[in-house]
């Protein structure tokens, strides 16, 4: 996982509420081999249209919007199932940033082990950077994960609380496979003792 | 302080505790198959990170493969896919795979038992929720998701969280012709398909005693319908005899110092669980499911409950729904309920044993007309050794189908399906919507009211036969 840096990027705004798991990936990717690629199926439904171009009514289809890294959303965004496929398409696409009232738990869990910080903000709060989104498309924020603070230009910036283990991890790119293996001595300990008891195990 | 069975295999996998983290416990087996592990894969690639220990995994592929024609390339461009992947995968990572065309091929948790790859005590992991099988052994086994597939791996540990410990006791005799599928149904009935959540159930009691290993594999199977994480069974006699000599099970000397250890785990006299269940086995009927959840069963001369039987709003509406659904009407009678299909196979009931029964069964019969019966076993050892004794043959007199082996129409990934309305038998684990076909209504039940069932068009009591 790439560490989590202090970046200024286009804001993204999706004024959608209860964004399922299944409008983020559509069932029919699911059985793809591939763990990369699903960027490009992110939000299919509502992306394109029947004949498969570009549905140019959709939020994330406007130019401006192209090279966002953050994603401005309504209320609970990730609900539904728990497939891991919602954010290896949301950070395969070049998301890195959330900003939203509430996520689904699972879904705002496997945010963190894929790079993705899913900011919560107040409603009144998400009213204020929608509002200046929508005044200025293409406007960008500041996201300093470290000293926990948004910035934005017409001074909509907050700060917001996040577990400072999942904050540690995002900053120094640490997965969960990472997390483990910091423990890697006392796993090869545990190793050389079970070699000694299960020796059958072994052979 | 005295443990249960849970603690002991629990606590002599912990390999660290972190505060604010969970624990991390060791995983001695890592089961696979080709639709949750590509991903893990492809992730191992693209961090650097290696497989720890090769020797620790066993591969095969069930879940896609077709049945019949095994010879002709695969139709579905994407099984075929996940089949070449998985083979490209193992390959590249030195791992033991039974490929579509090895002799030790079939579902993963059919194959597994067989060739004695797990034992008791172990902590046993494989991308699929069925994986609770294995703890007929007396080892920890449950199902992970594929980034903890690729966690397993890459680590060879899992951070855990401790469950609760769950007793279901089942005392005295089974009576002839109701089966460890039977007790399965029957508990989940009682308890719930959230009766479990949160807690390992071990199975004890004089039935459970009495159940071959085959039987306790396809109770344990489905732990994971009644809620729980795992299904346990204290190791004996049957145990061992099971695994001695096989491929992977200690030989020797080593056999003496696995046997003093399996013989410590067992729950020690006195060991307090968090949940004790209770059931008499001489009332457990056989048993047929009903509606949309493994909890809607009933026995068989039971009939189909109406709505307002219960006293629950959130049951009652799940039975409307899943009456409308099934396109059942309340106090029909389970034996006046005509079907279509007939399917025996699965890791649930796709042992020999399965097979043997439902032959014994079926013998001087004929599938009832416009029936379709099929018999996949689980794996081709299962295949020949049935056709060994000459069962193939009494399926095919009768008008069955004798199929090569694979998961099938227990979840109805590889074509063999049930179409809209369609209405089957199946000794399988799950009757959600949809999981055989598109629209297609599941009656789970064992091998023998099946077979039963196969010949009369209609489900009937085995035991008046
Ligand atoms: S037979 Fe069914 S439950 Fe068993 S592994 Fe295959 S799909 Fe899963």
């Amino acid at each position: 996982m790439e560490p989590y840096k202090k970046h200024e990027s286009i804001a993204a705004l999706m004024n959608r509420s209860n964004v399922d798991t299944d409008q983020i990936i559509p069932k029919q990717f699911l059985k793809k081999v591939e763990r990369s690629g699903f960027g490009a199926h992110l939000f299919h439904d509502w992306r394109f249209n029947d004949d498969g171009s570009d549905n140019p009514d959709f939020e994330l289809n406007k130019p401006v919007f192209k090279d966002a890294k953050i994603l401005v959303v309504g209320d609970n965004f990730g609900c539904g199932s728990s497939r891991e496929h919602a954010p290896w398409a949301i950070a395969d696409y070049g998301f890195n940033t959330i900003i939203s009232t509430s996520y689904a738990d699972i879904f705002y869990n496997n945010c963190f082990k894929n790079g993705i910080l899913p900011i919560v903000v107040s409603a009144e709060q998400l009213d204020k950077l929608m509002a200046e989104i929508n005044a200025n498309e293409g406007v960008k924020f500041v996201v300093d994960l470290e000293n926990k603070q948004v910035t934005t230009p017409a001074g909509n910036g907050f700060s917001f609380e996040i577990d400072p283990f999942r904050q540690g991890n995002l900053l120094s790119g640490l997965d969960d496979i990472g997390l483990t293996l910091i423990h890697e001595d006392k796993i090869t300990a545990y190793e050389q003792q079970h070699k000694q008891t299960y020796p059958w195990l072994w052979v | 302080m005295k443990k249960t069975m849970y603690e002991k295999i629990w606590d002599s996998h912990l390999v660290i505790e972190v505060p604010g983290q969970a624990p991390l416990i060791y995983v001695d087996r890592h089961l696979m198959h080709e639709v949750t592990s590509p991903q893990a894969f492809e992730g191992l690639r693209l961090s650097g990170r290696k497989v720890r220990n090769p020797h620790s995994i066993l591969a095969t592929m069930d879940h896609c493969v077709p049945t019949k024609d095994r010879d002709l390339p695969i139709a579905d461009p994407i099984a075929r896919k996940q089949i070449e992947v998985m083979a490209e995968n193992c390959r590249e990572n030195g791992l033991n795979l039974y490929d579509m065309k090895n002799p030790n091929n079939g579902v993963i948790h059919v194959v597994v038992p067989e060739h004695g790859f797990v034992h008791p005590g172990m902590v046993v992991v494989c991308g699929d929720s069925h994986t609770a099988t294995h703890g007929a052994f007396g080892a920890l086994a449950f199902g992970i998701g594929t980034s903890e597939v690729e966690h397993v791996m890459a680590t060879q540990t899992l951070p855990q969280k401790k469950s609760k410990t769950m007793l279901v006791q089942v005392n005295g005799k089974l009576s002839r012709y109701s089966s460890a599928k039977d007790i399965a149904l029957a508990i989940i009935g009682k308890i719930g398909t959230a009766g479990g959540t949160g807690h390992v159930i071990e199975y004890a009691g004089e039935a459970i005693k009495d159940l071959t290993m085959e039987g306790r594999m396809t109770l344990c199977n489905m732990a994971i319908e009644a809620g729980a994480r795992a299904g346990l069974i204290a190791p004996d006699e049957k145990t061992y005899e099971y695994l001695k000599g096989r491929e992977f099970a200690p030989k020797g000397a080593s056999w003496d110092q696995a046997m003093a250890y399996w013989q410590s785990l067992p729950s020690d006299e006195g060991a307090v669980f968090d949940t004790v269940i209770t059931l008499n086995a001489e009332e457990i009927e056989p048993q047929v499911s009903w509606g949309t959840s493994p909890e809607q069963v009933i026995g068989v001369n039971g009939t189909v409950p109406s709505p307002d039987s219960f006293d629950n709003e959130g049951k009652r509406k799940a039975c409307e729904s899943a009456l409308a659904y099934m396109g059942l009407t309340p106090d029909t009678k389970i034996t006046d309920i005509p079907i279509d299909l007939v399917f025996i196979g699965s890791c649930t009931n796709g042992r020999i044993e399965d097979f043997r029964i439902a032959a014994e069964v079926t013998k001087g019969t004929k599938v009832a007309p416009g029936v379709k019966a099929i018999a996949v076993p689980g794996s081709y050892h299962v295949k020949h050794q049935a056709e060994a004794e000459g069962l193939d043959k009494i399926f095919l007199d009768a008008g069955w189908e004798w199929r090569d082996p694979g998961c099938s129409m227990c979840l109805a990934m590889n074509g063999d399906e049930l179409t809209k309305g369609q209405r089957s038998a199946s000794t399988s684990n799950r009757n959600f919507e949809g999981r055989q076909g598109k629209g297609g209504r599941t009656h789970l039940v064992s091998p023998a009211m099946a077979a039963a069932a196969a010949a009369a068009g209609h489900f009937v009591d085995i035991r008046k036969l």
